[in-house]
């Protein structure tokens, strides 16, 4: 069962339109909100009027700051850095707007037409300041002495502060030493590199609906996503409420991605109005709104020194980048600066190592995680400079990666750094291997001479590749409840949560495998705070690993009790027991048997009393994890460019990605596939783009272009399974987000070999217009 | 403007009848008013495609159509494909075996673009039927097991094996 190709089990109710996404729980009576955003990028706010929307028929209620000015800013969930306190969001501006989109007011309405219909009556009266959107720039002042004091809430004065949020250095070995002392033949080499601001965009926007059930004194949320146990404690915190009286309950997912289900102001907003107003309140975010207010990513500038020497061995390398932040730190903190620092050497050795980075405000939607955070970025800083490495020193670039590559005999390889507050240390994995079998099953020897054959022919054809290595399954913990009913049916409850990628099924899998039952017998809850009490969510390409190994824990200790029972009852020892069918058989004599439901009404509390054991078949399991668990791959590209419009085609892509095992070969390519699409989206398409004065380009789906079927090729993948996981039960690594990591770097790549000029890419998206300036 | 007017909406072969503004979108009445809630909204602006239904068989974005144009056309949704309780369409049924969806936000309306064009374009090939998938988005898959899935469901709906 495990590393079946096994069908979804999530997938006939979707495909039916049954599913439930945020949109769609409708309740009697519910009100809608809509808020009411900065038309402008920075400005004092004068006033703030709601009378006039009031005043509209179906109007219910309008929050300015001051409904509101209670409430504290929006708190950090991740790398909650010090510095960054002032910078955090409040839930309605406060005298101040920071960019297009900031949530100003919000009305209540009867319906979402008149919601908006009120939304547009509020009358915004705000003082236009300067925008600044440059993060390269030297930081100019950006909060005063009372908001800085206001937003970090520590109960003491705070001065005034400038747009740098924070700067950190991370570093190990001796860079300035290697530097100032280089060996015969060493050579310095630097590249820049920039990666454009763009973001996940799942096809469902947010939303959320909440009510105050108030004969079960319990607020209710629906159409939470990614961190519910989380945002269960935030938004009880928020409201005044005890966790204990929040529910907050994960339905369908309508794709994660980074940014969705983070702690927003509307969150608040809306849970906050179903107390408050005693009406089920929903709010669906538009996908105009979403455009602006939905977390951003990327959006980071790279400058790098490597000390080379002649053998294209990196003996030093010395980095820094800016992270555009946009207008506020979110609940992420500093967790995309911290993990482009920390997997920036990606799988090289480099003995010397120090990475600078800068987290800076800027007037833009502010910006968070999106799949494969700061290693898409890192990798395509570090990729690119490997390239120019291998072309100033006149090396086939395959070698120059072989010869940095910490070779299979070093692992578990250790960097004395830290990524995500755990040890980093690369668990296991052989990336020569990995690198020939993609080489060899895609002859990729033979594709570079094609390319070379019809570019000689006078086409703009060409190959790249890049390495990398990712990272997942981040604990602390997580666990699962697997229980069996009296009719033998299985349910397995954990407080994982799913964005739509199949979690329930690699975790139906892992269960099945272990009891000896179809995965598709097995019902999966999760993402529901009244289900079960902890869960840590759905980031980081965690799940497979953690909640697949306390499900995996849960399952054997069911496994052991159902055994326990059988044997008492059937009078043979344990060992002769196995499981199979949702049955516990005698193994020489199968027909000797007692269902899961016989064992399961056997357990019931006065039967189980007898058994000493604890009632109900039902056990379950923990998983914790100290480290993360480093996967690693390859993309490559095959492009061609048409000369006259400067367009880039994509016509294969290629990923070789080394999992450790694969629960469901059939998920774990659709992810690399889905990761790919995106990785492209960001190396060709996708950018935010400001006018000067602030003012976002793109706010639709005709001026931000997510690719389509018509621009991804089929993606070509092998899955090795060579460096299992020694640090999991399972073996396994995250499949989540190696599909996107490389994206970027192996189309510069390909690019740049189809012009025939090396380096000439060093930003992405890579614009036809920039190629049509590089042809002429 | 909250003048509602009468509305009667034949969709998968039954009858609502409705009351609606008439600035009110097929795809909110069809969701909210019909409690159809199988279609998705995903953009609103007429080019995700997630909003697709047919209408007297012709996909249409139901976030750009009022819902008082539909007056007394037949219109279907994703919930109208399956032919009953325990069979799939062999659009969703393909789907399901080609791992065609992931969140399954997208997927209404693709199941619905796909499922009409089929019907009237039976033995439509790779590309036109890759061209036909570029008018809807998805955000999950990268598409290629939407092909594949297409392709299938193609074959099954010809009756080849
Ligand atoms: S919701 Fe109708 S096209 Fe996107
Ligand atoms: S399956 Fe998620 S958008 Fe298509």
């Amino acid at each position: 069962m495990i590393g079946a190709r096994a069908l979804r089990i999530e997938d006939p109710v979707l495909l039916r339109g049954a599913g439930r996404f945020a949109a769609d729980t409708i309740r009697p009576g519910e009100l809608h909100m809509r808020v009411v955003r900065s038309p402008i990028a920075h400005g004092r706010i004068r006033s703030v009027d709601v009378t006039p929307a009031l005043l509209l028929d179906g109007v219910v209620a309008a929050w300015t700051h001051a409904d509101i000015a209670e409430l504290p800013a929006i708190g950090f969930r991740l790398t909650p850095l010090a510095d960054l306190l002032p910078y955090r969001q409040p839930v309605l501006a406060r005298r101040i707007v920071r960019y297009v989109g900031e949530p100003v007011a919000v009305v209540f309405a009867t319906s979402a037409y008149l919601a908006e219909d009120g939304a547009e009556l509020v009358q915004l009266d705000l003082d236009p300041l300067p925008a600044h959107l440059d993060a390269d720039a030297e930081p100019v002042a950006w909060l005063d002495a009372e908001q800085a004091t206001w937003a970090a809430g520590l109960g003491h004065q705070l001065p005034a502060q400038d747009s740098q949020a924070t700067a950190f250095t991370v570093e190990y070995g001796d860079v300035a030493a290697a530097f100032a002392a280089p060996g015969p033949g060493y050579r310095v080499i630097e590249s820049d590199a920039r990666i454009g601001r763009h973001t996940g965009v799942p096809m469902e926007c947010r939303g959320l609906a909440a009510v105050y059930d108030a004969a079960e004194q319990q607020l209710i949320v629906d159409g939470a996503a990614k961190v519910p146990f989380w945002n269960r404690e935030a938004v009880a915190a928020m409201c005044g409420l005890p966790p204990r009286q929040v529910q907050v309950r994960e339905t369908h997912v309508g794709g994660g991605f980074g940014p969705r289900g983070e702690l927003y102001p509307e969150d608040v907003l809306v849970t906050l109005a179903a107390v408050r107003l005693r009406r089920p309140i929903k709010w669906i975010e538009d996908r105009q709104e979403h455009l602006v207010a939905t977390n951003h990513s990327r959006g980071q500038h790279h400058r790098l020194r490597a000390l080379v020497r002649a053998d294209g061995v990196i003996e030093a390398l010395d980095a820094a980048f800016v992270l555009d932040q946009g207008a506020y730190v979110r609940t992420h903190g500093a967790t995309v600066a911290s993990l482009t620092a920390s997997m920036l050497p990606g799988p090289y050795r480099i003995p010397n190592f120090r990475v600078r980075a800068q987290v800076r405000l800027t007037h833009k939607t502010p910006a968070g995680t999106y799949r494969s955070p700061g290693r898409y970025e890192g990798t395509f800083a570090r990729e690119r400079l490997v390239d120019r490495i291998a072309g100033e020193l006149g090396l086939d670039p395959v070698e120059v990666r072989e010869r940095n590559f910490i070779p299979a005999e070093a692992m578990p390889y250790e960097r004395p750094i830290q990524a995500m507050g755990t040890e980093l240390v690369h668990d296991s994995g052989d990336y020569a291997l990995l690198r020939a079998k993609v080489w060899e099953k895609f002859d990729l020897d033979g594709v570079r001479r094609d390319v070379a054959a019809r570019r000689a022919a006078g086409e703009l054809a060409g190959f790249g590749f890049a390495f990398f290595v990712e990272k997942s399954g981040i604990g602390p913990y997580e666990g699962a409840r697997i229980s069996v009913d009296s009719s033998g049916a299985v349910t397995v409850t954990c407080g994982a949560s799913s964005v739509g990628q199949g979690v329930d099924t690699v975790l139906a899998q892992v269960a099945a495998e272990v009891l000896g039952i179809a995965h598709d017998s097995i019902r999966v809850v999760r993402g529901r705070t009244d289900q079960f009490e902890y869960g840590r969510g759905a980031f980081a390409t965690r799940l497979a690993v953690m909640a697949g190994s306390a499900v995996s824990n849960a399952a054997q200790a069911l496994a052991d009790k159902a055994r326990r029972v059988a044997a008492h009852t059937l009078g043979v020892p344990v060992e002769d027991l196995s499981l199979a069918g949702g049955k516990v058989l005698v193994t020489a004599d199968p027909a000797r048997a007692l269902s899961f439901g016989e064992i399961a009404r056997l357990l019931d509390p006065s039967g189980a009393a007898e058994l000493k054991e604890s009632p109900g078949l039902t056990a379950d399991g923990w998983f914790h994890s100290d480290h993360m668990t480093y996967p690693y791959g390859l993309h490559a590209a095959v492009v061609r460019i048409d000369p006259g419009t400067g367009q880039t085609h994509v016509e294969r892509f290629i990923v070789g990605y080394d999992v450790g095992r694969a629960l469901n070969p059939t998920l774990v390519e659709g992810q690399i596939a889905g990761g790919v699409a995106q990785g492209l989206g960001g190396a060709l398409y996708e950018e935010f783009r400001y006018a000067e004065d602030g003012t976002p380009l793109c706010t639709t789906f005709m001026d931000y272009l997510i690719p389509t079927a018509m621009e991804i090729p089929p993606i070509e993948t092998l899955i090795t399974e060579d460096a299992p996981s020694p640090i999991n039960p399972l073996g396994v690594k995250g499949a989540g987000e190696g599909g996107t990591t490389a994206v970027a770097a192996a189309v510069a790549a390909a690019v740049d070999d189809a012009l025939g000029r090396p380096n000439a890419i060093t930003s992405v998206p890579i614009h036809p217009a920039r190629i049509r300036g590089l042809l002429t | 403007m909250s003048s509602a007017i009468p509305l009667r909406l034949y969709v998968n072969g039954d009858r609502y009848e409705i009351a609606v503004e008439p600035r009110r979108t097929l795809a909110d009445a069809l969701r909210e008013d019909c409690g159809l809630t199988g279609t998705h909204l995903g953009c609103e602006h007429g080019v995700c495609g997630a909003c697709t239904v047919l209408v007297d068989g012709q996909p249409v974005r139901s976030c750009l159509m009022f819902a008082v144009q539909a007056e007394d056309t037949s219109v279907r949704t994703v919930e109208g494909l399956a032919p009953d309780e325990e069979r799939l369409h062999p659009v969703q049924q393909a789907f399901w075996e080609n791992h065609g969806l992931q969140c399954g936000f997208c997927t209404p309306g693709f199941l619905v673009l796909i499922a009409g064009y089929l019907e009237e374009h039976p033995d439509a090939e790779e590309a036109e039927l890759r061209e036909v998938l570029s008018s809807n988005l998805c955000r999950c898959t990268g598409y290629q097991n939407i092909l594949t899935s297409t392709m299938c469901a193609a074959r099954a709906m010809r009756g080849e094996p």
